[in-house]
């Protein structure tokens, strides 16, 4: 297998205090992997590292090989890495089509085109993203309307606008309702499959993480200390004792059918 | 030696006054998230209450009661603006209590003027401190060293209040979220009443306290705003120490810039501020403003599309009738409708930034003025024509605009909009102490158009077609890419750099193009009027500016513009009348209160309601 | 001692909550279920009255809360938790639970920075933190921790599970069942029915704004269409 995002040793501190120590870690294509662990294990900060939010303190990122530590987010973007937010941050004031569009104009370098209507640039591919993720009937409403579920797959047909290699998605599923949230996974990981696209995701539920994710990884206090297939994770005792807790918050091996 | 150590004083003590106003606005900002710009009129207030009582109250008891007094009772005059101004539009969208300020600005002009009369007044001196200690053979008033040993305990008293009690809990808690500390059961109108009530009694307090050396004027207030938001820059917002030491820093460089560069007093403060901004971003002792933060977001706006055929006929028709004018009725209104164009340009390219950009401009009037300096400077100097003059305006102001935006673009939200304005004053201290290039208070006069321009009527229609082609660009380009990308930086920062998007370079050059048209309407103009003079760079251009924009309707396209003609129509009409200002202040605080989404705004919302809500239904996750 | 009549909500033109009815007894714990946009923020925020319900009536031990303000709906003995915990980050953890002091209530225990220490030890240790220094869990803890020094009768709980790692939500779980020994009643809003489950005595289901299901977890569990409808996976 090829791997498309190689993470070396990568570390975080503010003023002294270690976010994020020495991670390593590699994602594959066409790899779903999640990124599991307690509040303030440093997830968020893994991503915004990777994104090119924050610089880090040591370590480096490589996509495909190329060396992209340190990069401003919009950079990383144009090398083919495309990111969900756990509060969606979806532009308010256009219509949902108009969110597409937005990602493509900018795709295409169109940004400081001042002679033609924006609203008329791009809209069969447009249409064909909010296809892909069962969108396409509310391509003319208003975005500030939408439902919390439907902003979240706006959000991934956003992400997928420019054919990204690598998808980071930070809680993809947070506050939407269990039916909702596997639903959202399941649509994930066809596209994943179908665009050899590889995405990496943080996650609380585990009943996603666990229904989905090809291989997990488990950061507590900035540390990685777990990598290695749902099975594996599960079982081992130092991510029960830091997180997964006595397993009755989310399903059982045994009953994953039912709630 | 000695002269240095007595101007170090006589700055200390000059620091006192701008001190308490700065602190009291800083206070204001950070518990209710409204830009006091009545702020200075408190300060006013507290002078002229301070000055009679004095009159009233004899010795040194007389004195220093007369100063507290002063201060509570410009306490209770905010208390009366906050109850019967502000709460009303607390909920209205972000910024909209701005305009309501600026009418109670107004209002407390008029009655100043009506109570104290127009005549400067001088302040008494302190009974007991009237002379000088000589300190290294130099005399320093008494009352300079009594200031500069009070101030420090009212940064204490002060310090401790907020950092120590329950009431500073409160107040702290509810600069961060004053939504939960309401839901937490405290009564947060109460606690907005009585922020506003302590930060005006500073004011009054800073007002009082400067009597004996400054007295009282109708001036001051617009004085003095500038000065206190450049404190409040350089010290960090919501910073009571950092107001203190940048108080204390603009004062004693005054001092020294009066005694060795007296021609660059105005200048030297702003470019201390540029330089503090460019090593501290928030200040002195700031903190980084969160932008987003709960309980400040309005209503999302609605997405916009070209007008459809049957708008685009109407507008053309309003044209043709517009055409007309001339033919019709008096001189008098083409010249009056030659004013309304370029008034609604300069709106217009406002609101460009303003509504679409989401970037709050305090001193758009610097370009609209940098414009007409510009165009006024090259057919004064190098006796360009007219055509010469006309492009180099919207080229100087939008270059101005770029090197300001640059500087102002590194910072957000409030401190954005603050140095904006701080930067516009010094533009216009610039052109106003700089004599022998810019002609200073006297202007420059005699600029007028080729022969085949001059008559008012075919300036007129000129003006329409550089005027309205001027707002039709700027219409146009919302609709582009650029146009979306600006928006999209405005809505959301973090998706916008997340999907390519330099946010920043987007909104520099809006606001460069912005600069330019605004430069543009400058260039009318001045070749209207045949003469420019300081007062287009002032304060209160660009607050009209900003009235217009707000009134109108941030949130709409047409706001700006439509807010533009109805502002000079109606201040046409009641600058007739002797107390205009208190009419104009008290219309706009009843605009402010009973159409908080301006005037397009509110009609549409009107509309739609008769039409029985025919907008989208959202399923949900509004909530 | 909460009872909601008709209740009917708007957001802007929205129309979130439709003939809302339902209540919480005495010492009862409910967990209001829908999924997100269901209306159950917008239900919990209308008993507070920071969405000001358009008709129907908010009653709390025999007095109407419409029209009241959200600092009397707390001073009357309403706790209000929000979604998103809201903590006042730039204040230390002390200064937070100062904010939200009101005075004892008769047949209350009066809590106190020690009672609550107890319950959130972590909480204690970090007493002069800033709230920003506390991770999800804390924050959440503290989020609690703040609005029981209103001494409230009733507790109201936005989403308190979301984002929050397995381990911290067992903790909660302890928690809220201490509180329900105290006597204290629970309106507990969630999405997720693991939690729900094992902390409430009761389910209110809803969907668009209406009730679709109030009963017990047996009940619910029994109910194969309205547990397929609104909650499976």
């Amino acid at each position: 297998m090829s791997i498309v995002l190689d993470v070396q040793g990568l570390s975080k501190s503010f003023g002294g205090v270690v976010a994020v120590s020495d991670v390593s870690f590699t994602v594959d294509k066409a790899e779903l992997l999640a990124l599991i662990g307690p509040n303030g294990a440093g997830k968020t900060t893994c991503f915004n590292m990777l994104m090119g939010q924050l610089a880090p303190t040591a370590g480096n990122v490589f996509l495909n090989g190329e060396k992209i530590t340190g990069m401003a987010p919009r950079k990383v973007w144009r090398k083919g890495i495309g990111r969900t937010f756990q509060i969606t941050g979806t532009y308010s004031s256009m219509t949902v089509i108009e969110n597409v569009q937005m990602a493509l104009l900018s795709h295409h370098n169109r940004l400081f085109d001042v002679r033609h209507y924006a609203h008329k640039q791009y809209q069969d591919e447009a249409m064909q993203l909010l296809e892909l993720v069962g969108m396409q009937e509310q391509a003319e409403r208003a975005c500030a309307v939408l439902a919390y579920g439907d902003l979240k797959r706006l959000e991934l047909s956003i992400a997928l606008a420019h054919n990204p290699k690598l998808l980071l998605m930070d809680e993809p599923t947070a506050g939407m309702a269990p039916k909702e949230r596997i639903a959202l996974m399941q649509l994930t990981a066809d596209i994943v499959k179908d665009r050899q696209i590889s995405a990496l995701f943080t996650e609380h539920d585990m009943d996603v993480v666990f229904a989905h994710a090809h291989r997990v990884m488990v950061l507590n206090r900035g540390e990685l200390i777990a990598n290695g297939s749902v099975e594996m994770v599960r079982s081992n005792a130092e991510v029960q004792e830091v997180y997964l807790g006595g397993g009755n918050l989310y399903n059982n091996a045994a009953d994953t059918h039912h709630a | 030696m000695g002269l240095f150590i007595a101007q170090l004083l006589t700055g200390l003590a000059n620091a006192a006054a701008l001190f308490l106003v700065a602190s009291g606005l800083s206070l204001i900002f950070g518990v209710t998230r409204i830009v006091n710009f009545a702020h200075g009129s408190f300060y006013m207030l507290g002078a002229f209450i301070g000055y009679s009582l004095m009159q009233v109250l004899p010795g040194a008891v007389g004195f220093w009661s007369s100063i507290l007094l002063a201060g509570l009772a410009v306490g209770f005059i905010g208390v009366i603006v906050e109850l019967l101004v502000l709460r009303p539009v607390y909920k209205a969208p972000e910024l909209f209590q701005l305009v309501a300020t600026f009418g109670v600005i107004l209002v407390i002009q008029d009655l100043a003027l009506m109570i104290w009369g127009a005549e400067d007044v001088l302040g008494p001196r302190a009974p007991g401190l009237k002379g000088v200690i000589r300190i290294m053979d130099e005399p320093v008033p008494k009352f300079d060293l009594a200031l500069i040993a009070i101030t420090p305990f009212v940064l204490f008293a002060l310090w401790y209040l907020i950092s120590k009690t329950r009431v500073g809990v409160l107040v702290r808690a509810a600069t961060q979220d004053r939504e939960m500390v309401g839901a937490l059961g405290v009564n947060q109108s109460w606690l907005f009443t009585g922020v506003f009530f302590l930060g005006a009694a500073l004011a009054g307090l800073g007002g009082a306290i400067q009597l004996p050396k400054g007295g009282a004027d109708l001036l001051m207030d617009f004085n003095i705003l500038a000065s206190i938001f450049v404190v409040v820059v350089i010290g960090g917002m919501g910073s009571l120490p950092g107001a203190y030491i940048a108080a204390v820093l603009i004062s004693v460089l005054n001092v020294f810039g009066v005694a060795y560069i007296p021609q660059s007093t105005l200048v030297l403060m702003f470019v201390v501020m540029a330089v503090v901004l460019t090593v501290r971003p928030y200040g002195l002792l700031g903190r980084e403003e969160v932008a987003g933060e709960h309980g400040q977001v309005g209503e999302p706006e609605q997405p916009i599309k070209p007008a459809g055929r049957s708008a685009r006929i109407l507008v053309l028709v309003f044209l043709i009738a517009l055409a007309c004018l001339p033919f019709v009725a008096e001189p008098f209104f083409t010249i009056l409708a030659t004013d309304v164009i370029v008034f609604c340009l300069f709106a217009a390219s406002l609101h460009f930034i303003l509504g679409l950009g989401g970037l709050v401009s305090f001193g758009h009037a610097a370009y609209f003025g940098g414009g007409a300096y510009v165009a006024a400077l090259l057919v004064n100097y190098a006796d360009a024509p007219m055509e010469l003059a006309f492009l180099m305006a919207p080229i100087g102001a939008g270059l101005l605009a770029a090197i300001i935006g640059w500087l102002c673009l590194r910072l957000s939200g409030v401190y954005f909009a603050m140095l904006t304005l701080a930067l516009a004053q010094l533009v216009w201290s610039l052109v106003f102490q700089w004599d022998e290039f810019t002609g200073g208070d006297d202007g420059l006069v005699d600029i007028w158009p080729p022969d085949y321009l001059s008559d008012t009527t075919v300036y007129f229609y000129f003006t329409m077609v550089v005027g309205i082609g001027g707002i039709i660009l700027l219409r146009h380009m919302a609709h582009t890419p650029f146009g979306y990308a600006l928006r999209a930086s405005r809505d959301s920062v973090r998706q916008a750099e997340a999907t390519g998007i330099h946010t920043k370079r987007i909104q520099w050059l809006a606001f460069s193009v912005a600069g330019a048209l605004a430069g543009l309407a400058g260039a009318l103009f001045v070749f209207s009027k045949g003469s420019v003079f300081p007062v287009e760079l002032e304060i209160a251009k660009s607050f009209d500016g900003l009235i217009v924009v707000f009134l109108g309707g941030v949130k709409t396209l047409s706001g700006g513009v439509v807010g533009a003609a109805a502002l000079t129509l109606v201040q046409d009409y009641i600058t007739r009348f002797e107390y205009w200002r208190l009419a104009l202040g008290l219309l706009i605080i009843v605009v402010v209160i009973i159409a908080p989404k301006g005037i397009v705004g509110s009609f549409r919302a009107l509309f739609e309601n008769r039409l029985g809500s025919a907008g989208d239904k959202p399923t949900g996750g509004t909530q | 001692m909460l009872k909601l009549s008709e209740i009917n909500s708007h957001y802007g033109k929205a129309h979130i909550l439709n003939n809302l009815s339902f209540c919480v007894g005495p010492g009862e714990v409910v967990s209001l279920l829908g999924r997100n946009g269901a209306g159950k923020t917008t239900t919990v925020k209308s008993i507070m009255q920071l969405v000001r319900p358009s008709s129907g009536d908010v009653d709390f031990e025999g007095q109407s809360l419409v029209r009241s303000a959200p600092h009397q709906v707390a001073k009357l003995g309403i706790g209000y938790v929000p979604e998103e915990r809201r903590i006042f980050t730039d204040l230390t953890i002390l200064e937070n639970l100062e904010v939200g002091k009101q005075p004892a209530r008769k047949g209350i225990a009066p809590w106190n920075q020690q009672r609550l220490f107890d319950i959130f030890p972590n909480l204690s240790e970090r007493r002069n933190n800033r709230g920003k220094a506390l991770s999800g869990g804390e924050q959440q803890m503290l989020s609690i921790a703040r609005t029981l020094m209103g001494n409230p009768r009733l507790l109201l709980l936005d989403e308190p599970s979301e984002g929050i790692a397995p381990v911290i939500v067992e903790q909660m779980v302890t928690t809220i069942l201490k509180l329900k020994e105290e006597g204290l009643s629970v309106l507990l809003s969630e999405q997720n029915l693991h939690f729900a489950r094992l902390v409430a005595d009761r389910a209110v289901i809803i969907e668009s704004g209406e009730k679709k299901f109030d009963g017990t977890f047996d009940e619910l569990e029994a109910n194969t269409e309205i547990r397929d409808a609104y909650l499976s996976v």
